[in-house]
């Protein structure tokens, strides 16, 4: 299953609760704001870092760049994908539930 | 693979039409077929002709509208939810004796049952919004 | 009527789950998505409903919108049942951190044709975890 967030971890609890029901052998894709969480250094890093390995996390590279975010500031397990690897992945999984 | 995207807010205030739209895209140039678009809440709003963006900003509708004469898209906006925010086709608008309409080049109104015949026949439904 | 009676057998269904997350009245998702679940019942469908994180606010009793102009369309829930959507997952995670218990929730009914039409909840109290698995095992999700 594939789950997309586009809400800062920072303003609404969206993330949270993906992550909450996310299972092993899922994928997260982050998105427009959702992007926020995949930096380093901030108060829900440690929470991604330590999620379930076989956990997929992936943020889309234009959503980042638009906001400033270089790829070395990514949390080590972050994939960066563009519109077509966000294509790809929503192939690869055979339902995909947007966090909105 | 044949995909439905859902696209559940209007067009400049939330993020939601502009990833819909790079998403469509993409899709399209990997080869896959998009079944439908559908516009639901306040999406349907993306299918107005009478936006003015500043010259120097993208145009969201007319980027829709390109985009569904080049491939032939199917873009339908949700009928209750047009009629809630005030997006008329010329039917409507004489059904409920407006004196205008406003539905943009390339889209056309119909009903929920569309996006439900989305769910049945594609592939994948992927959806945006706030 | 049953979706074989209708011709279209089990195989040819497919599970829609319409996830709800946010409360109603403050933004119009709640009420735009259960129209899109009342149009969808006519679908036959495997239709099923699930009310997590604030989305559990638009199923508990005692809704009055009187004093701010806005229809109160929590009934509908409760007529859902005749629209064969009998499937309703409530998280009790998501009851508890709001303070909430079953009791607090509408009564919501289906007669169940199988059973010699005998009334019954189409509430289902879910942990966290069956409810994850049930987003998994969804061919088609919409969550507004």
């Amino acid at each position: 299953m594939l789950h997309t967030v586009n809400k800062s971890p920072f303003e609404k609890t969206t993330f949270d609760s993906c992550l909450n029901h996310a299972r092993p052998g899922d994928a997260i894709l982050l998105i427009e704001d959702g992007v926020y969480a995949a930096v380093k250094g901030t108060a829900v890093a440690e929470r991604v870092a330590a999620l379930n390995g076989d956990l997929s996390i992936y943020a889309l590279g234009p959503d980042l760049s638009a906001r400033g975010i270089k790829d070395t500031s990514l949390i080590e397990r972050i994939s960066v994908v563009d519109y077509g690897g966000f294509v790809d992945l929503v192939a690869e999984h055979d339902v995909s539930q947007a966090w909105l | 693979m044949k995909f439905g995207i859902l696209v559940n807010e209007g067009p400049y205030t939330h993020q939601a039409s502009d990833s819909a739209y790079h998403f469509t895209k993409a899709a399209l140039e990997k080869g896959h077929e998009i079944y439908r678009v559908f516009f639901y809440n306040d999406g349907v709003n993306n299918g107005s002709r009478l936006t003015v963006p500043p010259q120097d900003e993208r145009n969201i509708q007319n980027n829709w509208t390109e985009l569904a004469e080049k491939h032939d898209l199917d873009l339908v906006v949700c009928v209750a939810a047009a009629q809630r925010r005030g997006i008329l086709d010329e039917n409507e608008a004489k059904r409920h004796s407006k004196n205008a309409d406003n539905i943009a080049p390339g889209f056309r109104i119909s009903g929920l049952g569309q996006l439900i015949e989305t769910g049945i026949e594609c592939d994948r439904v992927v959806a945006f919004g706030d | 009527m049953s979706a074989e009676e209708n011709g279209a057998g089990a195989e040819d269904q497919k599970k829609f789950l319409y996830v709800n997350r946010r409360a109603p009245y403050g933004t119009i998702y709640a009420l735009e998505s259960l129209e899109v679940v009342l149009i969808g019942a006519a679908f036959d469908q495997d239709v099923s409903l699930a009310f997590f994180d604030d989305g559990v606010f638009q199923i508990i009793k005692g809704q009055d919108t009187a004093g701010i102009g806005m229809k109160n369309f929590s009934p509908t829930y409760r007529a859902l049942g005749d629209y064969e959507v009998t499937k309703l997952y409530v998280e009790k995670e998501s009851l508890e951190e709001r303070g909430l218990t079953a009791d607090d929730l509408m009564e919501i009914t289906y007669e169940d044709e199988d059973d010699d039409w005998a009334e019954k909840s189409s509430v289902q109290l879910v942990s966290r975890a069956e409810l994850s698995e049930i987003m998994a095992a969804q061919d088609v999700i919409l969550s507004f």
